[in-house]
């Protein structure tokens, strides 16, 4: 559990928000109608699911009710930079943090 | 000499212990006409609009809420506002507002049927909300004045702090309402809760 920063309403609880997944995929232009269904398939599917830096889209769901994008850290679960719709500052520098050691399911 | 009475070993015991005082009072506040209201804070027709009808400034800093002795403004989002305004003002609230804001660029929705009122004050009424509720509540954080969309015992709520008794206000849908309400009681057992009725 922790503190996610709203960029309306500050630190909140982690309970007050949902994950929205990735952000910045843009609709296909003109309501896509001369796309494959291959491209079709990637706009609505394919997802870049990184180890690291990822940037995604959350709800203040029990807040102000607004969607903000945040760089989150797959890795740490840090949350990096939060920012409003309509802005994409660039990411920040990954932290140096020792790699966790392999596991099992690794 | 007087024959020796017979006493009672607690004769001599207080007929009356003094009521502790309640750590928690607890009212229903009455049906207050509600209005959810969302336009463009930086609209100057818009605030004029609204200060016209409840005499309230718009808050348009993040979980502030605007009072007069009757009317609030509450912050619920950057272009959202809950108006509260006494009963006897009913469905007219959402009338007089949409017809002083004009409904191209903003939206009136009255919501006093959907919405209850809790009021809960007493020395001990931030302990109480602290036991559901994730919010910092120290006085230091939050004021009279600051209200906030949170969760209290997982029910979506809207916490407005009145005064600094301190009373807040509990802004909760009506179909949570006595869940909350039991919710409370429960928490307040061991403050000590008074229930004012009107």
């Amino acid at each position: 559990m922790f503190l996610i920063e709203c960029p309306w309403c500050g630190p909140r609880d982690e309970t007050e928000f949902s994950y929205g997944g990735e952000a910045h995929i843009a609709r296909p232009v003109g309501g896509g109608h001369d796309m494959t269904n291959a491209e079709w398939g990637h706009y609505v599917f394919h997802r870049t699911n990184p180890k690291g830096l990822h940037r995604e889209r959350w709800v203040h769901s029990h807040g102000c009710r607004r969607w903000f994008n945040v760089v989150r850290d797959t890795v740490s679960h840090e949350f990096l930079l939060i920012y409003k719709p309509g802005e994409k500052p660039d990411l920040p520098a990954l932290p140096k943090s020792p790699e966790p050691p392999d596991g099992p399911g690794r | 000499m007087a024959e020796p009475r017979r006493l009672s070993s607690l004769a001599d015991e207080p007929a009356h212990v003094a009521a502790v005082e309640a750590g928690i009072v607890m009212r229903q506040a009455p049906l207050h006409a509600m209005v959810t209201l969302r336009g463009n804070a930086g609209d100057p027709v818009f605030l004029s609009g609204v200060r016209e009808i409840t005499g309230c400034d718009i808050p348009t800093d993040p979980c502030r809420a605007a009072m007069t002795t009757d009317h609030a403004v509450l912050w619920m989002g950057p272009d959202e506002w809950l108006v509260v305004a006494p009963p006897e003002a009913g469905t007219d609230l959402r009338q007089r507002l949409r017809d002083r804001l004009g409904d191209d660029r903003t939206a009136v929705v009255d919501v006093g049927d959907a919405l209850a009122i809790i009021s809960v004050g007493g020395p001990r009424a931030r302990d109480l909300l602290a036991k559901g509720c994730t919010l910092d509540l120290h006085p230091r954080t939050f004021r009279p004045g600051h209200c906030a969309n949170t969760l209290l015992a997982k029910a979506q709520v809207t916490l407005h702090q009145v005064d600094a008794a301190p009373t807040f206000s509990v802004f909760v849908s009506r179909s949570f309402a006595v869940y909350l309400w039991r919710w409370m009681l429960d928490a307040g057992l061991e403050y000590g809760v008074q229930v004012l009725q009107d």
